[in-house]
């Protein structure tokens, strides 16, 4: 994407895994990016890992497959990898390096970006405060995702986060403000990138998406690229363009796994599960590239997708993911089993950001409050459950059994929602306080009295409701 | 980008007068720079690299081979490119105008800097003004090493001492007078030495102290859990590990906010920039319950977020420690809060790696419980030079990962601090704030407290702690059995003690910091607390021993009790009385 230095090497002295070592180099940083033609005059492109005097190691993103070293030509670029950046990519859809995949020419712009992006300096940072809505009722109303946050999608194989990240990237909106949505796939299967693209065709035609799609049999290497040039895209539609912009990760997990893979190949010393000791730092590099800025206009924000191997949360991925982020949206296989879509395990998640982006003034005014009530009641509900699985339902207090209809009304109608389905916040609410209302308003006690009198919450009647089941 | 900035080398010391020789770059991958021997350099100097004339320090120097860790992203720089070593070891510029700043890993200030930071563009701070100067010793008198020559004012209530820098002394020859000065102003002339308010220090050397002394007076938090269970002394170290999402980040900055120190150095040390922008944006908003000044004033925050160049990471918990040894050496209490320890040790174990240094566990290298004990080390109360009382007390966060307590960085540190507040999952995840677990946390400095608490007049303050952790065993020891057999299995006197349990965690340890009136407990509130639980506890077991059924001693409404944590002001001990001589009251009416 830079303009190639007109130097060309051809003394390349060893080929090993994704690795190229240039002989007799001058001037060549470390960082540059290279590239690189075939003796059949075929075009790849590298990035220099290691600048040892007159030697250049570059790790080549499209493999080293069917290289011979005779033959080789790499020049190097004088600067590390820049693309183009600007509303020209809007309503694209690309490859994991950027070139396009919709038939359409090069994206090109006049002005360019490295796409290692620099640090916002915290001192610039404007704290996150307003909402961006997911048209999901469950998302939207529990762990409301917040201009600026990082919220990642903590999953497991087989459930449907990407049918999930899929609906937020296509829903999403920012009350009427400027809002783009930039979804980088990564180690996608071919079926998974068609559905993508199909569920955001409407996004993508209305000009205000940037897909970037990696799939399983693209070279590896080149996933450590797709959500840098992503970020880099969105850094510059949101704070020089002023749009607020979503951008979607998905599968993180995949894309540590390329970045083992590329470790392991350069010998270095591997630390937990074999990934590199700097794995944290470098899912900071992207996850951190997310804010607001002081007196500038637009934000990003960035949802991660990762499953978790084995759904284990102490794998490195989630773990330094969850050091990182603010808050998680954790799927559940057990509310999945139940037919439950989204299946949101709503008592491990959590949006830290949403006390500031949520509320009077942000969403509404009861927006907290039943937030706070239906977790609570649906923290009660488990420990009921848990007690019937023991004594049986009959043995439970009258009051208790209530809980069990709260989270059947919870699941059904509150969280349940077709995945083409936009759901307003309003709606949404309005759904959690037909949930909360299955209760006696004893036990709501979170929700102030005026709230639940304008909701006609039934009077604490029947003196049994006050009781527990005995333990 | 990149001129070099001349002035900042004026007043640095240097070895000898001559600028060493330039040097060349041999070889960059990541923050690893290899340049060539060409002498004039020594072990862990600083060094301007490239064009852009990125700061590194030497740490390896090996034939002709010099190895530097270089401070900024090194993309672009190429071999061939001109090093220069600067004579000097990595220091930064120390001085009054360091309060209420908000600095990187090196020092340079991030007020001033862009809304990016692009490699090559730091600074170190410019020197502030002298703001109302008031000279303590006249020209002719003979001064010491660390004694005041005067003070100047702060933006804050504090006034700070220029100091005679250690190893000066000697007779004054010039003073300033009294008033505003510009920033580089010579303040005194000592013995021939030239001295400003502000001075460069080399980070990695611990400023030096008369002695270092036994601290007996403890870092009052303002945190019930570790004022009244795990308290540390001034000068102390603490360790908080805690797995994410246990409310690490917001008990340390409880801490920073109410804690009764005079200067807070906050060392962000590759976490979260929202976060940092939240604290920052927090504590310039904040009274100090003590001066009526802003929290700001008494804080120098050094923000390195996780997105920020990793070696300056490792750098940072130097810097602020340095800064700390600064504000010590004046007569004050400074409280260094590194959160968190473990990014760092990721820095030593990525750097480490880099060199090809032979890996112990974890990748991490050998020296990394080294590492760690010569940083808790620079923790100390001492007599300055000065002959004033000062202390340093380190508070560090470990995060294990995936919460494996067994990880080399926790295992490690747990050894070389005095107090350890562990924060537990399943205390975060029932909402029990602060998640101080109190099976999992230590103190050694519990028995010089009880003794300092003795004679600052609360000699009950050993046995409380004594009473309030053998109710909390007691009552984990018989969670397990009321799990198995149920609460109305268990004989009175156990289920009495389980009711213990929660009083006390409900009523004395749960703090919320949110809470207008919670958030600070001062001493002698969480002494009351504690005293009003334990007497209604007290109360409970006389009636089950006197034939009351437990269960109508259980049914009893102990909500005022609980609540008067949230009801009454942070100091406001009388009014705790009054709850538990209501509840003692209420007590009396429950009859067999």
């Amino acid at each position: 994407m830079s303009t190639a230095g007109s130097i060309e090497y051809t003394a390349v002295r060893e080929l090993r895994g994704p690795l190229a070592v240039v002989e007799g180099v001058t001037g060549v940083g470390w960082d540059e990016y290279a590239r690189i033609t075939l003796a059949s005059g075929e075009r790849r492109h590298g990035v220099v890992l290691d600048a040892d005097r007159d030697l250049a190691v570059v790790q080549v993103l499209e493999g080293t497959a069917g290289m011979d070293p005779e033959g080789v030509r790499a020049a190097f670029t004088g600067s590390p990898l820049r693309v183009p950046v600007g509303t020209d990519w809007l309503g694209r859809v690309c490859n994991g390096r950027g070139e396009p995949l919709d038939g359409g020419p090069p994206v090109l712009a006049s002005r360019n970006a490295e796409v290692g992006g620099a640090p916002i300096n915290p001192v610039r940072r404007e704290p996150p405060s307003e909402p961006v809505l997911t048209g999901v009722g469950a998302v939207d109303t529990l762990t409301t995702l917040v201009r600026g946050q990082k919220l990642p999608v903590f999953s497991v194989a087989g459930l449907p986060h990407l049918e999930l990240a899929a609906q937020i990237a296509a829903q999403a909106t920012t009350a009427g403000e400027a809002f783009a949505v930039v979804f980088a796939g990564m180690g996608l299967t071919h079926a998974d990138a068609s559905f993508v693209r199909d569920a955001l065709e409407e996004r993508s035609a209305a000009g205000d998406l940037v897909l970037l799609l990696n799939t399983a049999d693209d070279p590896v290497i080149e996933r450590i690229l797709t959500p840098r040039i992503a970020l880099t895209v969105a850094e510059h539609l949101a704070f020089t363009g002023g749009r607020h912009v979503l951008v979607v990760l998905n599968d993180m997990t995949t894309y540590a796994e390329a970045l083992r893979e590329v470790s392991a190949a350069r010998g270095e010393i591997p630390a937990r599960r074999a990934y590199p000791g700097y794995l944290y730092s470098d899912l900071a590099s992207l996850y951190e590239r997310c804010g607001r800025i002081r007196g500038r206009p637009g934000s990003v924000t960035v949802l991660p997708v990762l499953t978790m191997p084995a759904g284990d949360i102490t794998h490195p991925v989630p773990d330094l993911t969850g050091y990182i982020t603010e808050g998680q949206i954790v799927l559940s296989p057990e509310t999945h089993a139940r037919g439950v879509y989204p299946p949101l395990d709503a008592l491990s998640s959590l949006s830290r950001l949403m006390r500031k982006g949520a509320g009077p003034g942000r969403t509404r005014d009861d927006h907290l409050d039943v937030a706070a009530q239906l977790l609570a009641a649906l923290a009660r509900a488990r420990q009921v459950r848990d007690l019937a699985d023991l004594v049986g339902r009959a043995a439970l207090s009258p009051a208790d059994r209530r809980y069990l209809d709260y989270e059947e009304v919870f699941l059904r109608d509150f969280t349940d929602q077709r995945s083409d389905e936009p759901r307003g916040l309003d709606a949404s609410l309005e759904r959690g306080w037909r949930a909360l209302l299955t209760l006696p308003r004893s036990r709501l006690s979170m929700l102030p009295a005026a709230l639940l009198d304008a909701h006609g919450a039934e009077d604490s009647g029947a003196p049994d409701d006050h009781e527990e089941t005995p333990r | 980008m990149g001129a070099v900035r001349e002035e900042e080398d004026s007043g640095t010391p240097r070895r000898d007068t001559g600028r060493p020789p330039a040097s060349r770059i041999l070889r960059v991958t990541g923050p690893l720079v290899e340049m060539e021997y060409t002498g004039g350099v020594a072990m862990y100097d600083l060094v301007s690299i490239g064009p852009a004339r990125l700061p590194g320090e030497i740490v390896a120097i090996s034939g002709r081979v010099v190895t530097v860790q270089a401070y900024e992203y090194t993309g672009g720089l190429a071999p061939g490119q001109t090093v220069l070593p600067r004579g000097r070891p990595l220091s930064v510029r120390l001085g009054p105008g360091l309060l209420g700043g908000i600095f990187d890993g090196l020092l340079r200030p991030l007020s001033g800097a862009g809304d990016w930071l692009s490699p090559g563009t730091g600074r170190q701070a410019p020197e502030e003004p002298v703001a109302s100067f008031r000279p303590f010793v006249a020209r002719g008198e003979r001064v010491a090493e660390g004694q005041a020559l005067g003070e100047v004012r702060t933006a804050g209530p504090l006034r700070l001492k220029v100091l005679v820098p250690p190893g000066g002394g000697g007779t004054v020859e010039e003073i300033a007078g009294a008033g505003d000065h510009p920033g580089d102003a010579v303040v005194a002339v000592v013995g021939g030495t030239r001295i400003t308010a502000g001075a460069l220090w080399p980070v990695r050397l611990p400023r030096p102290v008369r002695e270092r002394v036994d601290s007996r007076e403890a870092l009052n938090t303002g945190q019930r859990v570790i004022d009244l269970l795990f308290p540390v002394a001034r000068g102390g170290t603490v360790a908080v590990p805690g797995g994410f999402g246990t409310g690490k980040t917001m008990l340390l900055q409880q801490i920073a906010k109410w804690c009764d120190a005079d200067v807070i150095v906050y060392v962000g040390c590759g976490e979260r920039g929202n976060e940092m922008a939240d604290v920052i944006t927090e504590l310039s908003e904040l009274r100090d319950p003590r001066t009526g000044g802003s929290l700001a004033d008494r804080t120098v925050t050094v923000a390195n977020t996780s997105n920020m160049p990793m070696m300056a990471r490792e750098a940072s918990v130097h810097t602020g420690m340095t800064v700390a040894e600064y504000f010590r050496d004046m007569g004050l209490d400074v409280v260094v809060i590194a959160d968190s320890t473990s990014r760092w040790a990721e820095a030593l174990r990525e750097f480490a790696s880099r060199t090809g240094a032979l890996p112990a566990e974890e990748g991490y290298p050998a020296g990394l419980a080294s590492a760690i004990a010569a940083f808790y080390e620079r923790a100390a109360a001492v007599t300055t030079l000065g002959g004033d009382r000062g202390s340093v007390t380190v508070i560090g966060a470990v995060s294990p990962p995936g919460g494996d307590m067994t990880e080399p960085v926790t295992a490690h540190t747990e050894r070389f601090v005095r107090c350890l507040w562990t924060l537990d999952r399943d205390l975060a995840y029932a909402r029990h704030y602060p998640a101080v677990s109190w099976a999992g946390s230590f103190s050694r400095d519990v028995p010089v407290l009880a003794a300092g608490h003795r004679t600052a007049g609360d000699p009950a303050w050993p046995g409380r702690r004594d009473r309030v952790g053998a109710v909390l065993t007691e009552a984990d020891r018989l969670a397990d059995l009321v799990d198995l057999i149920g609460i109305a299995a268990l004989p009175p006197r156990e289920r009495v003690s389980v009711l213990a349990g929660r009083l006390v965690r409900e009523g004395v340890l749960q703090q919320s910091a949110l809470s207008e009136r919670d958030a600070y407990c001062g001493p002698e509130k969480t002494a009351a607390l504690a005293d009003a639980v334990l007497a209604v506890v007290d109360r409970c077991r006389e009636l089950v021993d006197a034939g009351v059924p437990a269960a109508s001693v259980e049914e009893v409404d102990f909500g005022p009790l609980l609540r008067a944590r949230e009801d009454t002001g942070p100091h406001d001990a009388a009014g705790v009385a009054e709850r538990r001589d209501a509840m003692l009251a209420a007590l009396r009416g429950v009859r067999p």
